[in-house]
């Protein structure tokens, strides 16, 4: 049985203008390498124009078990939203 | 078929639900029948990790092994649209399988020991790979019912509960519909030819109907593990309800081809709304998935052929990168 190599995490943005989204992961050896693989596996039909390979491991996620509490301070702040104000029908586009 | 549990043992490896802590269980179970999705980092009882794990690397090592059978007529395809054409769709088997050894790994089980398992032979994959490709309206046949009878079964699963599994399902069915008209094409092409290419048209069919019809997994009364499955939404609908779409969705499409399916019980049942079809041999079906089908021997043997032979490319890559992270960090001294 042979190692793994390392595990990237593959980002493609599909045209100029967009954001780069995340399609998937390769295990390749190198940042090099990684960048072809994420092509022969990710862009077989010109999904992309870039792409972004960052190694698995040097991504740092949030704790799903955490997540009402990280994002309960948003929640009761509905004052944020544009639909919050309540405006006089004069008032037409704003 | 790829969703179907292969593996006779797999009940007596999985520890039961009583041993989970009760309340998160209970929390888990509401969430997947809200239909919200599970994600790698989320608590999930044992039962259901395993089960997952062992259906997603059993699609990915049926989309390896399906390489075979194809790539046994990239050679010998009849002209150079119809070469890239193949090359096209095995390339395409190769990356299904990457996505979904990816989606698996999320589930903590590494690559290396899937590929292990199925170099070894612990791991199953589809009984479909173990029939031979003789002619090549196989290759049409292959594109049509079997990537055909996979579409069936993998689009439900582009809602299944894992969020990682679902979204390598719905990249994978996007690519599918490509393999399946191929397929079709390529047997109208050989059905306009001579009377022996037409022979092997329906040589073909003979002999990849029956199987194709069992790649949707033992009748519901004889699947165990179904009802779990479907409660958790691993699976959305059960294997004699996807056999009987894909009949009912198939039969008109032979008609059209002008061929004959292989079966004297077939017929449109008007008070059913669905095609009657004869019994299946399960027999021949359990026999395959022991690793007895025609030529499940010569699969496993190129298969590990491929793993060996390419052995000095990852360790040249392997070199390569070492070499490099030597050089940088005597650059950094």
């Amino acid at each position: 049985m042979s190692k793994d190599w390392p595990l990237w995490e593959v980002f493609v943005r599909t045209r100029g203008g967009l954001d780069h989204r995340h399609a998937g992961s390769v295990h390749a050896p190198d940042a090099e390498l990684a960048l072809r693989h994420a092509r022969d596996t990710y862009t077989r039909r010109m999904e992309g124009v870039s792409l972004w390979v960052v190694k698995s491991s040097d991504i740092i996620a949030s704790d799903p078990a955490q997540a009402g509490e990280l994002f309960a301070p948003a929640e009761t702040k509905i004052y944020r939203h544009p639909t919050f104000y309540d405006l006089p029908d004069a008032v037409k586009h704003m | 078929m790829y969703t179907t549990e292969l593996d006779k043992n797999a009940a007596r490896q999985t520890p039961p639900l009583s041993m989970e802590n009760p309340d998160l269980l209970a929390a888990f179970e509401a969430r997947v029948a809200n239909d919200e999705f599970i994600e790698p980092k989320d608590w999930m009882p044992e039962a259901y990790r395993r089960t997952l794990t062992r259906q997603i690397s059993q699609h990915a090592h049926s989309e390896i092994v399906g390489m075979l059978p194809e790539g046994n007529w990239l050679t010998r395809a009849p002209s150079l649209k119809r070469k890239a054409i193949l090359l096209a769709k095995v390339q395409d088997e190769g990356g299904h399988g990457l996505y979904l050894y990816c989606a698996a790994e999320t589930l903590g089980t590494s690559r290396e020991e899937m590929i292990d398992a199925l170099h070894s032979g612990r791991a199953k994959y589809s009984t479909i790979f173990n029939y031979p490709t003789l002619n090549w309206a196989d290759i049409g046949a292959i594109g049509w019912l079997v990537d055909g009878a996979a579409i069936m079964n993998q689009v439900p699963l582009q809602r299944t509960s894992y969020g990682p599994y679902a979204r390598a399902m719905i990249r994978i069915c996007k690519e599918e519909s490509f393999h399946q008209r191929q397929g079709y094409d390529l047997l109208l092409q050989m059905m306009k030819g001579t009377d022996a290419q037409k022979a092997m048209v329906q040589d073909a069919m003979n002999r990849w109907w029956w199987p194709s019809l069992m790649m949707f997994g033992p009748p519901d009364d004889n699947s165990p593990n179904s009802a779990q499955s479907i409660r958790w939404r691993i699976k959305r609908e059960t294997n004699d309800e996807l056999r009987q779409k894909f009949v009912d969705a198939t039969v008109p499409q032979a008609e059209l081809l002008g061929i004959t399916v292989p079966d004297p019980d077939l017929k449109w049942n008007e008070a059913r709304g669905h095609y009657d079809f004869g019994e299946i041999n399960w027999d021949e079906f359990y026999a395959a998935v022991r690793g007895e089908g025609p030529v499940a021997k010569e699969r496993m043997k190129a298969r590990r052929a491929a793993w060996d032979e390419g052995a000095w490319v990852r360790e040249a890559a392997d070199a390569y990168e070492a070499k490099q992270a030597a050089r940088r960090t005597s650059a950094a001294a």
